[in-house]
């Protein structure tokens, strides 16, 4: 699909949660909130203790599942999955540039999502929340972020080029 | 009747879910429709080869931003009530940082690697387990991070009032500075696609 046309379609969405619930959309919290259940499930004293696995397992109404976050993030997995299949793009397959080994980029997927997690967390949320939520409502702390995240990427790109180019 | 519909009470907390799983399909749908279902796709915009990124993300932007100030101006919704994430200048700026070389190194954001997943991309599988990870070790951290996240907290403040100049000139200036960016974008794709044809 064309980009602009896509980041309309994507911006509408956005608009409709501003609109019904008053808040943007995410992805992060929900990673947070099943991290934070395990953590709880294996270790409970430990999770009540801290602060941070606190407020997930707190958050939702009865249970940190029922949350908006956990099932927009469903919604995201059926409604990726709806516009894959139709376009012929579901492929089990690893993404890579022609001179990277599957095994090496499986490696740097886990290492980037590792750092991913942990910024994300750091800046109260990623892409998702800080970036297109607090950018469309003009948020100072949310364009700080999403500078930074463009800064971020263009610093390592030089060096990562071997996994994409 | 004005907007948030949620916030003034116009359907409770198990309708929510249910929007916010619908809100969800569509969001899901437009990531994948923009192609960001793939790693390869999203690392291109930091090769200046395929800036689909920085042209979804901020079409996105400036449709929901216009969206929204529309309506608030023609009174329809209640700006006050829809949430502004807190600003944390410094932990924002760190945390922005790390994410965005976790972006190149990882190729997906937490977003994106759903819609990876759904579509069969081992990778994603890969880089969502290490989001869980992340966040785990930043969990056991907490204690010791908890000064640092919490400081240079600003509260809920916009482009506008840390400026001192009126909303409307903020939109202004934001939808100028997208189109001169989708056009800095095309241009830079052509000029490399130019060059690379020629090699």
């Amino acid at each position: 699909m064309n980009p602009y046309l896509a980041g309309v379609g994507l911006g509408l969405v956005l608009l409709l949660a501003f609109v019904l619930m008053g808040r943007g959309l995410g992805a992060s919290g929900a990673f947070s909130t099943i991290v934070a259940v395990i953590v709880d499930a294996v270790a409970p004293a430990h999770a009540q203790a801290n602060e941070f696995y606190l407020g997930y397992l707190e958050n939702g109404y009865g249970s940190p599942f029922k949350s908006f976050l956990m099932f927009e993030v469903i919604g995201v997995l059926v409604g990726g999955f709806i516009s894959g299949a139709l376009a012929g793009r579901v492929k089990r397959t690893v993404e890579r540039g022609p001179r990277m080994s599957a095994k090496g980029r499986i490696g740097l997927a886990i290492l980037g999502g590792t750092m991913m997690g942990f910024g994300a967390k750091l800046a109260g949320g990623c892409t998702s929340g800080q970036g297109l939520s607090g950018g469309a409502v003009l948020g100072l702390g949310s364009w700080t972020f999403m500078i930074m995240v463009f800064v971020g990427g263009y610093a390592g790109a030089y060096f990562l080029r071997r996994e994409w180019r | 009747m004005i907007a948030p519909f949620y916030k003034y009470g116009l359907f409770g907390d198990e309708v929510s879910l249910i929007l916010a799983a619908v809100i969800g399909v569509g969001f899901g749908f437009f990531l994948e429709r923009a192609g960001f279902g793939s790693s390869r796709k999203l690392a291109a915009q930091f090769y200046f080869t395929d800036m689909a990124v920085f042209k979804v993300m901020f079409s996105a932007i400036v449709t929901a931003m216009l969206g929204l100030f529309y309506l608030s101006w023609a009174g329809l919704v209640d700006i006050s009530m829809v949430y502004v994430s807190p600003t944390y200048l410094l932990p924002q700026l760190i945390g922005g940082l790390v994410l965005g070389l976790g972006f190149i190194v990882g190729g997906y954001c937490p977003g994106t690697s759903v819609v990876g997943i759904s579509t069969g991309r081992l990778d994603a599988v890969a880089f969502g387990g290490g989001v869980f990870s992340g966040i785990f070790v930043y969990g056991e951290l907490y204690p010791w991070l908890a000064d640092f996240v919490k400081s240079t907290s600003m509260g809920r403040v916009t482009l506008d009032s840390w400026l001192g100049v009126d909303v409307g000139m903020v939109v202004f200036a934001v939808v100028v500075m997208a189109v001169l960016g989708f056009w800095g974008a095309t241009t830079v794709e052509r000029k490399l696609a130019r060059r690379e044809a020629e090699a």
